[in-house]
């Protein structure tokens, strides 16, 4: 085809996007080495400050990041794990098929943020139902204001929200697979433990992994539930990184400062998904 | 053995769906529910449990001066702001797909994954990295507090999502059809106006899907971007967790904002029932 037509079509599109970010990008490069803050707004010079700052200084950010770590692996886990259950029981062989299919998508296609105020109803510590069954026992768990349990909370919501995405990802790759192992499986008298094992399993595998990674890139911006459950409360007990960089931004308006925390955040977040990407390939396409 | 399994399957599939129903039907029973009978502790039942009432309804309904609160301009803005970002992405989306998959680019090292590479990364960047930035430049180009402003940025953060789509469904779109088009005497856009893209219109509506979902969905760039002016839907609803929380209104709020994506999740079922899903997610 014409060599110029090939432009016509990818232009439009990469200029709106680059054209869009390129000053939000280019801007906070800039202004993580200025002092921009509420007292004196402008853009100085002070070098690299805000990053030795960063790294000798903030024990804050690394906590959070430790945290968000944690969460986001932990959630992942979880919604994998159920999704891939969920999908394969409304796989084949059950009845009302389209009907669990529905309504097992259903939370993802609610807004977080107004899922959580809701949750936050449901768990709150003497009006909720939850303390209203566990009072039964004499038990009033502090959901949103103890440290373990509000990170559990959190976990709890953000499973409610998104394993739906796994299960909907993985039903669709379920499927798209072929059928011949599955009667050669069949064939060779294979139960169906053994066929999820040889079978299922490692076709699954590539698709998995694309999930998994997907799920990841969306979890690791935990922001809205912890902001609505716990505030990142008690304490800095449930702060995740992208939570500390809003109220260190746009809180506290320490903007330099702030975008130094975003940018450093953004190059761990590509470096370490691209690490857990790698690795993941290797664990899932050996088994 | 067999059997067991079955009931097994069951029982988990039940409880599951228990486990999603639950907000709902809390929400659904807190919606009629008034001061006294959320204050006096958990109750379910209408009724028997509490006496219901329409008042966190009509609340809905009333304007700000009589001590209500308009959901219904928040809720005219989100599906505007929603419809038109999802509207530019895809077209946008959609013909820079096309080209990376039809088309060779090289500019330096660059190539086609690299550019298919750099939209979907715009998925990894937290919001948070982008948002005062954006603040900053909104003020600066007057759009802060205005629905170009988050259309301009809604297309930021759903473009991705159609090229995603839209590229690994081209791929599957036989090349063929393009080439039999032009050898029919079209020229590459008659090609791709009257060949490719009827032919696309599954591709399509999946990424206008994923679009809708994660535009209506979004909080954060709502919440930071605007303040009096204009208000989207969710940032209406969470303003209303203010201190004393009227959780009869916030409830009632809470079901009508999530009622018209339950009919996406059904036309994304049956997309996923009749295979068309699986090619465009992967």
């Amino acid at each position: 085809m014409n060599f110029k037509h090939k432009y016509m079509f990818l232009l439009p599109g990469l200029l709106v996007l680059l054209g869009i970010l390129i000053f939000p990008i280019g801007f906070t490069v800039r202004l993580s080495l200025s002092s921009w803050d509420s007292f004196f707004p402008g853009l100085d010079f002070i070098g690299l400050e805000n990053y030795v700052r960063l790294f000798t200084d903030d024990a804050r950010f690394w906590e959070s990041f430790q945290r968000l770590s944690f969460l986001s692996i932990t959630t992942v886990f979880l919604q994998y794990i159920l999704g891939f259950s969920l999908a394969l029981m409304v796989w084949k062989d059950i009845v009302f098929q389209r009907f669990f299919r529905v309504l097992f998508l259903i939370p993802m296609m609610t807004t977080p943020v107004i899922m959580t105020v809701i949750w936050k109803t449901v768990f709150h510590e003497s009006l909720g139902p939850v303390n209203d069954f566990f009072s039964l026992f004499g038990m009033t768990p502090l959901w949103l204001s103890s440290e373990g349990l509000s990170k559990v909370t959190v976990i709890i919501v953000e499973v409610w929200q998104w394993t739906p995405f796994m299960f909907l990802l993985l039903l669709a790759g379920l499927l798209s697979l072929p059928k011949e192992p599955f009667l050669a499986a069949s064939i060779d008298g294979a139960g169906p433990i053994r066929k999820f094992v040889y079978v299922t399993f490692p076709l699954m595998a590539p698709i998995s992994i694309g999930a998994i990674i997907i799920r990841l890139i969306e979890a690791s911006k935990i922001m809205d539930t912890v902001y609505v459950l716990t505030s990142g409360g008690p304490g800095t007990s449930s702060e995740t990184s992208s939570f500390y960089i809003f109220i260190k931004g746009l809180r506290e308006f320490q903007f330099g400062y702030s975008a130094a925390l975003s940018l450093t955040y953004l190059i761990i977040m590509i470096i370490s998904l691209t690490v857990i990407a790698k690795m993941l390939v290797k664990l899932m396409i050996r088994s | 053995m067999r059997t067991f399994y079955v009931t097994l399957k069951y029982i988990a599939v039940t409880l599951w769906s228990m486990f999603v129903i639950a907000p709902f039907l809390w929400a659904l029973s807190t919606s009629f529910k008034d001061f006294n009978s959320v204050t006096s502790g958990a109750t379910y039942i209408p009724w028997v449990d509490f006496e219901p009432t329409l008042e966190g309804w009509r609340v809905l309904l009333r304007s700000p001066a009589q001590g209500g609160v308009n959901i219904v301009e928040p809720y005219l803005n989100s599906i505007f702001v929603t419809c038109f970002a999802s509207l530019i992405s895809i077209a946008l989306g959609t013909l820079a797909a096309y080209a990376l998959s039809r088309f060779t680019f090289k500019a330096g090292f660059i190539r086609n994954d690299d550019i298919t590479f750099f939209f979907i990364s715009q998925r990894i960047m937290p919001p948070v990295v982008l948002a005062i930035p954006f603040f900053i430049m909104l003020g600066k180009l007057g759009l802060l507090d205005t629905l170009f402003g988050l259309v301009m940025v809604y297309v930021v953060l759903l473009m991705p999502i159609a090229v995603w789509i839209m590229v690994d469904f081209f791929n599957k779109v036989p090349i063929e059809i393009d080439e039999t088009a032009l050898i029919d005497g079209c020229n590459p856009y008659q090609a791709f106006y009257k060949v490719v893209l009827p032919n696309s219109i599954p591709g399509m509506v999946v990424a206008g899907l994923f679009c809708m979902i994660f535009g209506w969905t979004d909080f954060f760039f709502a919440f930071i971007l605007t303040f009096t002016e204009v208000q989207l839907l969710p940032v209406a609803i969470v303003s209303l967790n203010s201190s004393i929380t009227p959780w009869w209104s916030l409830s009632a709020a809470a079901l009508v904002s999530v009622a018209p994506l339950i009919v996406v999740a059904f036309i994304v079922e049956r997309y996923l029932s009749k295979g068309n899903l699986s090619g465009a997610l992967k």
